[in-house]
């Protein structure tokens, strides 16, 4: 309910992409977020060479060090460079997030435009498809595609893009249905405007914002759904360092050394918490209607 | 009301068609034999051969469809492959720990989410309230499995102020209640900073709306104004907030038991998924999709009831 | 006797992100012990801030810079919740405008009545009957149902009548009516109007009585205020103002007044301009840029109030006895 209500709230667009990125980034909470954001971004890139080890590098006598100059985050239960490997789980993030969301988005846009300009049956029956997949309980539905297809990499990508792309289609959904009727749409074809300038002038500039916003609220769920499903076991195989896995050997050996579940979690903290941060900011600054919090 | 409810009704039924329809799907369509999908590598041939007859692999797609569909209305979710019990049975077993737990969660959000939702909105823009909306959208962004495990290190080993496995003995509510502190906090934590927004934002909204000037223009005392006048009002989105939240709070409840080792559904599938059990898998889910889809049905009902004004317009 | 409201050089400022913003200065107003006093003036006047101004409802970012209010003998600036509360809904009390918004929707009328009488030791049966009793008081048919209904169950006139209910239910000194009529239609209007007049008459409390329609200040009010962009520009007896108008802008308001229309026209009269800026205020006369009688001292000199006769004052330029030799008319609108 409260999705289709900030649905509609956003259909005309406010202020165009760039000013609200702009006066996004005015607001402290913002800033930091964006801040967040572009750590993860350049240690994730330049992973190798920060990192003195290579991450799957075993020291097997060097088992459950505490943090040291040598290895800043201590050591795992074969010896392996927390710090390191921190870093590269950072990198199998963005390889599952971006993928996932340009499919996503591909996939929300195709979509939406078919459902805003479909005949109302279809309309409905596709967004009785969107509301049902949103029925899922999400780590439900991931166990089950994740047991019949195989836990991989490929796997936690397809059951992100299965979760996201209803969001995207949605919006796409209600900006297609608030521009196709709006006047200076209407004006630009009966001008005689080809499809491809209708969608690129008058289109595209008014969904930027509501795409971008719901990305930076996206990229958290995403993060935190690679990191649940490799957590269980379930997302991108060992030895590849991820969150999760890391995470996970953390609680199993969490007698043994705290600093597992650190190098694990943390990351996870900081990069959602980022992501939302940037959102809200963003959110706040195209539209404070949208605002849920007074 | 009615026909709002039996309009509800409808879309909640059709909801659970298109469920069983999206599983049926996975496990025929994904390539592959079907047979294998469905009952894992572990299957023997007999179970195999039952299996393809009741189904009736050889039927068309519709037929097939069909006779599956009756089948789980008739309770007939398949079979357990390692322990032959029915997988129903099974699942129905486990559910009862998981909505302990859910229910726990649900108990920190409102215990504490709703009071500082409420204290935000009286004390809008001050330090406090400043501080609790930033906690409030740290603590929704943060996973429900990274809570636990960090709620797990703290409380309960460095710390021990807390039991690490388990849902406690039998027959002894308070040890259960222990036991059920750090995991329905994990599941919970989210949801309390969640409400706490939702509810400041809606307090906000109504103390601004004119019934409540009124109150004030009667010199009606604040508590009066704040509890009895506009909470009831401002609590109403909250209401189906949480009814939506159960299917959350299953997923973070399904992390919350393996962390724990807490039995319920979501332990059961995830040793299930271990076990390569896959009629246990799809059962579970499919068991667990229809209960949410029944939660969210209630909470909108509950809520369409409440308000006269909503009842009224409905009529 | 001192009075039952006695307002003096009221001014109020709202901080706002282009500056402060007066949407009150320097008003003086008084009402006397049984009296009925009418504020008139166009929207955006003021009238509602100075409701709030009386109340203690001014939003957060608003403030008294100066002036002074008493209720009866009591100050009211400068006290604090506590004794406001205990002020409001018992010495004096508020009939808003808006029937639909100003009740709780999700409370029945009865809890509500009964609820705003927390004050008195009484047990709920007494609140109960004395809510029946002021329901039939006000005109309410079959009060015992209605008090069992919820707001949305009402129409919009019953609804009024249970806000004046209760606003009499306090017995207070001063009843300030906020343009109760508006959401109404005309006959309802009459109706609440004489109703209003009738309470008054049986419990001799005061009334303030704010409101844009001259009609409705003709038949109840014994004396009228007439506001202008914050500011008082007249005062006077309800004879003085309607039949020996001294001010411009109350001049030009009774000329559109609708009612006064002789014979069908082509096109219906309006003051021409715009309410001015309330953050950057000019100088002199506020009514300057609207005026049709604007002259010299008019843009740079704010005019005092003067006295026009016995207990009516304007504050305008024309009045001062002699006009300069050099005098010229700045504005010709008409």
């Amino acid at each position: 309910m409260s999705v289709q209500a900030s649905d509609s709230a956003v259909a005309l667009g406010r202020a165009p992409g760039w000013t609200a990125v702009s006066r996004g980034f005015a607001d402290p909470l913002g800033r930091l977020g964006l801040a967040l954001v572009l750590l993860l971004l350049l240690t994730a890139v330049f992973a190798d060479v920060i990192s003195a080890y290579e991450p799957t590098k075993m020291l097997p006598r060097d088992r459950f060090l505490g943090p040291s100059y040598e290895h800043l985050l201590g050591t795992d239960q074969l010896g392996r460079d927390l710090f390191s490997r921190m870093l590269h789980g950072g990198r199998v993030a963005l390889m599952v997030a971006f993928p996932a969301i340009g499919i996503s988005l591909a996939l929300g846009i195709f979509f939406g435009l078919a459902s805003g300009y479909a005949p109302k049956w279809l309309d409905n029956a596709l967004l009785l498809l969107f509301d049902a997949i949103r029925s899922f309980p999400t780590v439900m539905l991931a166990l089950a595609l994740a047991t019949i297809i195989g836990p991989s990499l490929q796997t936690v990508v397809v059951v992100v893009i299965l979760f996201s792309a209803p969001a995207y289609a949605r919006i796409i959904r209600t900006q297609t249905l608030a521009l196709r009727s709006a006047e200076f749409v209407l004006a630009s074809v009966a001008t005689g405007a080809s499809i491809w300038r209708v969608l690129g002038v008058h289109v595209l500039p008014n969904i930027i914002g509501p795409i971008l916003i719901l990305v930076s609220m996206d990229l958290p769920v995403v993060i935190t759904t690679e990191a649940g499903m490799s957590f269980l076991g379930l997302g991108v195989r060992p030895p590849t360092p991820s969150w999760g896995s890391i995470l996970n050997d953390g609680y199993s050996f969490i007698r043994e050394s705290p600093w597992l579940a650190i190098a694990g979690g943390l990351p996870i903290i900081i990069t959602t918490i980022g992501f939302t941060f940037l959102g809200e900011a963003l959110r706040d600054a195209y539209d404070p209607k949208l605002r849920k919090d007074g | 009301m009615l026909i709002y409810a039996v309009n509800r009704l409808a879309l909640a039924w059709a909801i659970v068609v298109v469920v069983i329809a999206v599983l049926f799907c996975m496990i025929y369509v994904i390539p592959g034999d079907p047979v294998r999908i469905a009952l894992g590598p572990l299957a023997t041939p007999e179970m195999a051969a039952s299996f393809r007859a009741k189904m009736g692999l050889d039927q068309p797609v519709w037929v097939q469809f069909t006779r599956f569909f009756l089948g789980i209305l008739q309770g007939d979710l398949g079979r357990d492959i390692l322990s032959n019990r029915g997988v129903a049975t099974s699942v129905l077993e486990q559910l009862p720990f998981t909505l302990t737990l859910i229910a726990g969660s649900m108990l920190w959000a409102i215990a504490i989410g709703i009071p500082l939702g409420c204290y935000g909105a009286i004390h809008r823009g001050s330090p406090v309230d400043r501080i609790i909306g930033v906690l409030s959208v740290a603590v929704i962004a943060v996973p429900s499995f990274v809570v636990a495990v960090y709620a797990l290190l703290i409380f309960a080993v460095e710390l021990g102020w807390f039991p690490a496995i388990g849902a406690g003995r039998r027959g002894e509510p308070l040890n259960q209640l222990h036991h059920l502190v750090l995991p329905s906090l994990a599941v919970g934590l989210g949801w309390v900073g969640y409400l706490a927004r939702v509810v400041r934002a809606s307090m906000l909204e109504v103390m601004g709306e004119n019934h409540i000037r009124t109150a004030r223009a009667f010199g009606l005392p604040r508590r009066t104004i704040v509890y009895r006048y506009a909470l009831p009002i401002a609590v109403l989105p909250t209401i189906t907030l949480l009814g939506i939240g159960i299917g959350h709070m299953l997923s973070g409840a399904v992390f919350a038991e393996i962390v724990f080792a807490r039995p319920g559904v979501g332990k059961l599938v995830y040793d299930a998924i271990n076990a390569r059990n896959y009629p246990l898998v799809s059962g579970t889910v499919l068991i667990t999709t229809g209960f949410y889809v029944l939660a969210t049905l209630i909470a909108d009902l509950f809520v369409a009831g409440l308000d006269p004004r909503v009842r009224a317009s409905l009529r | 006797m001192e009075p039952a409201l006695s307002i003096g050089g009221l001014s109020v400022a709202f901080a706002t992100p282009h500056g402060a913003l007066k949407p009150l200065r320097d008003v003086s107003l008084e009402v006397r012990k049984g009296e009925i006093v009418g504020i008139v003036g166009e929207s955006g006047c003021g009238k509602s801030t100075l409701l709030n101004a009386i109340m203690g409802l001014l939003p957060a970012n608003g403030r008294i810079v100066e002036g002074r209010i008493a209720l009866g003998g009591t100050d009211l600036i400068g006290l604090g919740e506590r004794a406001l509360d205990a002020i409001r809904g018992d010495r004096m009390s508020v009939v808003f405008q808006d029937p639909m918004t100003t009740l709780n929707p999700v409370l029945r009328i009865g809890r509500q009545m009964s609820d705003i009488q927390y004050r008195r030791q009484l047990t709920g049966s007494n609140k109960k009957a004395r809510s029946l009793a002021m329901l039939a008081r006000v005109g309410v048919p079959d009060p015992a149902q209605r008090m069992a209904q919820y707001p949305h169950e009402l129409s919009g006139g019953m609804r009024q009548r249970v806000a004046i209910a209760m606003a009499m239910l306090a017995e207070p000194e001063l009843l300030i009516a906020d343009e109760p009529t508006t959401a109404l239609d005309a006959t309802l209007e009459i109706q609440i109007v004489r109703l209003l007049k009738d309470l008054q008459k049986n419990t001799g409390c005061s009334i303030l009585f704010i409101s844009h329609h001259l009609g409705l200040i003709a038949e109840l009010c014994e004396s009228v205020a007439v506001m202008y962009a914050g500011e008082i520009v007249e005062r006077g007896s309800v004879r003085d103002i309607f039949h020996r108008p001294a001010h411009p802008y109350t001049k030009r308001l009774l000329d559109c007044d609708p009612a006064r229309i002789a014979g069908p026209t082509a096109r219906l009269p309006t003051i021409p301009g715009d309410v001015p800026n309330l953050v950057a205020i000019p100088p002199g006369c506020i009514f300057t840029d609207r005026c049709p009688s604007a002259f010299t001292p008019c843009p740079g000199m704010k005019p005092a109030q003067r006295r026009v006769a016995e207990g009516h004052v304007a504050a305008c330029h024309l009045l001062t006895a002699t006009l300069p030799n050099d005098a010229t008319v700045i504005g010709s609108r008409s």
